[in-house]
């Protein structure tokens, strides 16, 4: 135990940073004498060095992480806050998915699972994080093993049997929290649900951990998470301006600490970092891509594994993406927690996601963005993997064409695995659609 | 349409498609002055050298080139733009006004609302399948040994549709032989598959809401399909006069600048 603790402390403090260190003077000096980078992109942004740092250290301090402290696997959409206070390490086996996605190993640890018997048609994130397990293999070195399994259904009901295969593989507990779907108002009733086992979830985590929660703790993690949530929302609205100062795919990128940091002094110092860099642009004229002359809303995930293609294609025509209802969902869940009533408000927030949420809420919000962000056009990712996300989006699409007077197209592909994703009709497909722009 | 004009030709216009290659020389009003039409071969770049060089040799000169269709790529071209761009344009002009262009090709279907200046206003294609294109139309009536001029009579002849319920090409072709071991008629399948393919198109149609209905593409050329499709949609299907050359004149008239 104080050998692992050792090793994690020294991972995360010292051999981590130095070894970055030593990769980034590497890099620097490979690339002395050559120009900056071309294309029709901006300049890149700075604070990237620092993103790549602090994932990379998050993922080295994991390889030594179980058996150091405890270990807890959780979905996207889980009330992290209330395990942080406990000394877990959280690891995102969605955000690790989206690493896989795009190194596009999602097909061979895809196969591995399917050889089992588990379908295609299940979500790509599932597949991967199961076929990881499987396999072994992780582009972040290795996974450490969890002690706790959290789980929280308000982003799909896939998470539910997902976790208890894990749980089942792993043969640790899994914590469930079970989030009523909003139509219209959430009910009275809703709340207190959702509350009772938030509590319920604190008590497991103590057992495993080892430890009570200290309600200071709670409070400043609270604090935090909330100023994490606020600052990311300030580094998308930077994309009000025209020309946006950073790509909507940039932005998929930069979202990994809101998602896996959330609650930690480092994820909020490193946004303070990316808002000044971008608010600085901004005063500066320097967009995301060279000649901003349309700007898009984007729903759903992104494709990881096609990101640098599509954002090469939009961009060589003049298209930006100034907003994602994805990474803006971070931005809305997280300063919604009370650090007064850190249940109360955890269980509000985590229950208003925008997957937790009926069509009209989802509308809503799309319309709100496309206004806020001036979109003349919107992409609606049609994600084979992610079926809460891509229900309803033949109406999604005709509504926001008809009330906003925009264009919208609806792309079929899929969040990870390149098989459901027909390149050449599909930048066809983008192709036209930036055409009918004139 | 295809008198030759005085100017002699203003622009060469190239629809590599996945099942044919076409392409057209026009004048500066846009008429159509020559035309080639073949089946797309592997190496389409060598092909549509040939076919541009053949036209250059028709009309004489060396008139701009525009490209679209998939193959669009492999071509020197003075502009390339998509077959949903190039199609829309082609519509406008030889229709003359705006509408909701149907063009059922090889491996699409595409149903484009066309503004009142040749634009695309919005689209809808077939997902990744070519379940509810002429390829599906292709390999079956080759299972059957139909030949595509003989279509539109036997469909014609037959009493009744005969029901197919798959659209998928695969399935459908089993399905098709085991109606045939069953003793249904040959002529009610032709038919009952031309009801299911225009069955799926018309839903497509159908969201892309009212207007003229025009249709070009090499389906259009087969009048099963176009009486099938009137049938499920219950208004009248407009085919452009040489339907399957309204992308690669659309082509044409883009390198021109003009949108009709």
């Amino acid at each position: 135990m104080i050998l692992r603790r050792t090793q994690y402390e020294l991972a995360r403090r010292v051999v981590g940073p130095t070894l970055l260190r030593l990769e980034a003077w590497q890099k620097a000096r490979a690339r002395s004498g050559r120009g900056p980078r071309g294309g029709p992109f901006g300049p890149p942004l700075e604070s990237t060095r620092k993103l790549k740092e602090l994932l990379s250290l998050h993922y080295l301090a994991g390889r030594y992480a179980d058996g150091a402290v405890p270990v807890a696997w959780v979905t996207s959409g889980f009330p992290v806050e209330l395990l942080r206070p406990l000394g877990f390490h959280a690891v995102y086996p969605e955000n690790h998915a989206a690493m896989c996605g795009v190194q596009r190993i999602v097909p061979e640890l895809s196969d591995a699972v399917e050889q089992q018997g588990y379908s295609r048609d299940l979500c790509s994130y599932a597949r991967t994080d199961l076929g990881s397990v499987v396999t072994g293999k992780t582009p972040a070195g290795r996974l450490p093993r969890p002690d706790l399994l959290c789980c929280c259904t308000n982003i799909c009901q896939t998470v539910l049997y997902w976790y208890k295969a894990l749980a089942a593989h792993f043969q640790v507990p899994l914590v469930l929290v079970d989030t009523p779907y909003v139509y219209g108002e959430v009910r009275a009733h809703d709340l207190p649900y959702v509350r009772a086992q938030l509590e319920e979830l604190v008590a497991v985590a103590e057992r495993v951990a080892g430890r009570r929660v200290d309600p200071e703790e709670l409070r400043a993690v609270t604090v935090r998470a909330r100023e994490g949530s606020r600052l990311w929302g300030e580094c998308l609205a930077t994309s009000r301006a025209r020309p946006a100062p950073w790509t909507g795919f940039d932005g998929f990128f930069h979202m990994a600490p809101i998602v896996a940091l959330r609650g930690g002094e480092e994820c909020n110092a490193y946004y303070r970092l990316l808002r000044d860099e971008l608010q600085d642009r901004v005063k500066r004229g320097i967009g995301g891509i060279r000649e901003e002359r349309h700007r898009l809303l984007w729903d759903n995930l992104p494709m990881w594994f096609a990101v640098r293609e599509l954002s090469t294609l939009l961009a060589e025509r003049g298209f930006n993406f100034a907003c994602t209802s994805y990474t803006n969902a971070w931005a809305e869940a997280g300063v919604q927690v009370d650090p007064a009533d850190p249940y109360g408000s955890a269980a509000r927030a985590y229950t208003h996601v925008i997957l937790n949420q009926d069509l009209s809420n989802r509308l809503g919000i799309l319309r709100r963005l496309a206004r806020e962000y001036s979109c003349d056009g919107a992409v609606l990712h049609s994600d084979r993997s992610c079926k809460p996300y891509s229900i309803g989006q033949v109406d999604l699409r005709e509504r926001l064409a008809r009330e906003l007077s925009v264009k919208v197209l609806l792309l079929d592909a899929d969040h990870s695995d390149p098989r459901a994703w027909a390149a050449e009709p599909g930048e066809n497909r983008l192709t036209a659609f930036m055409e009918s722009f004139g | 349409m295809s008198a030759a004009a005085p100017g002699g030709a203003a622009a060469l216009g190239l629809d590599a498609g996945s099942t044919t290659l076409k392409a057209v020389a026009i004048d500066a009003a846009g008429r159509i002055l020559a035309r080639r039409v073949e089946p797309s071969h592997p190496r389409i770049g060598e092909q549509a050298e040939r076919l541009l060089a053949a036209l250059r040799a028709e009309v004489g000169g060396e008139p701009p080139v525009g490209a679209t269709g998939y193959g669009r790529k492999r071509v020197a071209a003075g502009r390339a733009l998509t077959e949903i761009t190039c199609h829309a344009r082609g519509a406008f002009a030889l229709a003359g006004r705006p509408g909701v262009l149907l063009d059922m090709g090889g491996q699409d279907t595409k149903v484009i609302r066309v503004g009142p200046g040749g634009e695309v206003q919005d689209f809808a294609m077939n997902d990744k399948c070519a379940a509810g294109t002429g390829r599906f139309l292709e390999v079956i009536l080759a299972r059957l040994h139909v030949p595509l001029a003989e279509v539109a009579e036997q469909a014609a002849r037959a009493a009744r549709p005969v029901t197919v319920s798959s659209t998928c090409t695969v399935f459908a072709e089993s399905e098709v032989i085991s109606l045939l071991a069953s003793g249904e008629p040959l002529e009610g399948i032709v038919k009952g598959l031309h009801a299911a393919l225009a069955s799926r198109t018309a839903a497509m149609v159908r969201g892309a809401g009212e207007g003229e209905l025009l249709m070009s593409g090499g389906v259009a050329l087969n009048a099963a399909m176009v009486a099938a499709l009137a049938e499920a949609l219950g208004r009248p299907v407009r085919v452009l006069p040489e339907p399957q050359l309204a992308g690669a004149l659309g082509a044409a008239l883009a390198v021109l600048g003009r949108s009709g």
